[in-house]
């Protein structure tokens, strides 16, 4: 069986051969995210009803729970790399960990700025001090000081260690924020959907922002992979093949 | 339908700059990503080919 070969799972660790096959998905993730946004806004402008205690500033949710979620889950998967890369001194696995990065800031910031427009007509605050919130600033924090840490360096292999090691230190704070809703009193409200229970919340906004999270996934695969692709281009840049390509790009 | 109008749509109940606020920041940052990788691929493209014609004339 091919598929349970190693040299079948190995050759996408090879920066050469997994550099076409990045650019063939970019085109079909980046159609799905433009899909399922217009799907996303639609449900959650057109069919979700208006929330009879906040009335319309709870669209903000459509885009802050995704991007909440993706800020976390996006660090996850960096980590997850960045482990990899460490244990197996795989070189794409540490290119795929940089090149969640910024991503991941980007979807940071998102929850956090919505969270502050959301936070104003709900709770009569822009930002409070509390748990839930600072824990996803210094998540902010932990991505700034990642992609810090790596232009600080200017050999490729002990700025993937350094950075590698401080990616996998800050996962602790992912667990923190997931639960901080729970082990202290926060001003913010726990979650609304688990796995274990129902959602609290009428399906067509449940669906809104379950579709917005998609999108949101598609987006960040397919900017990780185009991201992914120029770092290859950048490390491999003396590579024949890199040669080659950019001369025919001409 | 939840609005009899588009005036009534961009006024969002009163929430607008809230609800604009956070969907215009959101795809315009999302745009500027884009944008920014998209710059980025021409200068690495344009610095690979640079690199390789100095190569070439210091072979010659």
């Amino acid at each position: 069986m091919r598929l349970f070969s190693k040299d079948f799972w190995f050759q996408f660790a090879s920066p050469k051969t997994f550099y076409p096959f990045a650019g063939k998905l970019i085109p079909w993730f980046a159609g799905v995210a433009a899909v399922l946004t217009l799907v996303g806004l639609y449900i959650g402008f057109f069919v979700a009803p208006v929330d009879y205690q906040q009335g319309n500033s709870y669209r903000v949710m459509f885009i802050h729970v995704p991007a909440a979620w993706m800020s976390m889950f996006i660090y996850v998967v960096m980590c997850a790399y960045a482990a990899l890369g460490l244990v197996l001194n795989t070189r794409l696995s540490d290119m795929m960990a940089a090149a969640l990065a910024p991503t991941g800031a980007m979807f940071t910031f998102v929850a956090l700025w919505t969270g502050a427009l959301w936070g104003r007509p709900t709770w009569g605050t822009y930002w409070v001090w509390d748990a839930r919130l600072t824990s996803e600033l210094i998540l902010l924090f932990l991505y700034l000081g990642y992609m810090a840490l790596r232009s600080a360096i200017d050999d490729p292999r002990r700025a993937s260690r350094a950075s590698g090691l401080l990616a996998l230190v800050g996962v602790i704070n992912v667990p923190i924020i997931y639960f901080s809703v729970k082990w202290w009193n926060t001003l913010h409200q726990g979650a609304s959907v688990s796995l274990t229970s129902a959602p609290t919340m009428a399906k067509t906004m449940f669906a809104a922002m379950i579709v917005m999270t998609f999108a949101f996934w598609a987006y960040a695969i397919a900017v990780a992979l185009y991201r992914v692709r120029l770092i290859i281009l950048e490390r491999e840049r003396h590579a024949r093949w890199v040669v080659e390509l950019a001369e025919r790009e001409r | 339908m939840n609005w009899s109008s588009w005036s009534e749509f961009f006024a969002m109940g009163g929430h607008a700059p809230y609800v604009w606020g956070s969907y215009g920041v959101t795809f315009l940052l999302m745009a500027i990503e884009v944008f920014l990788l998209r710059r980025r691929r021409n200068a690495v493209m344009r610095r690979i080919r640079r690199l390789a014609r100095m190569q070439r004339e210091t072979n010659e």
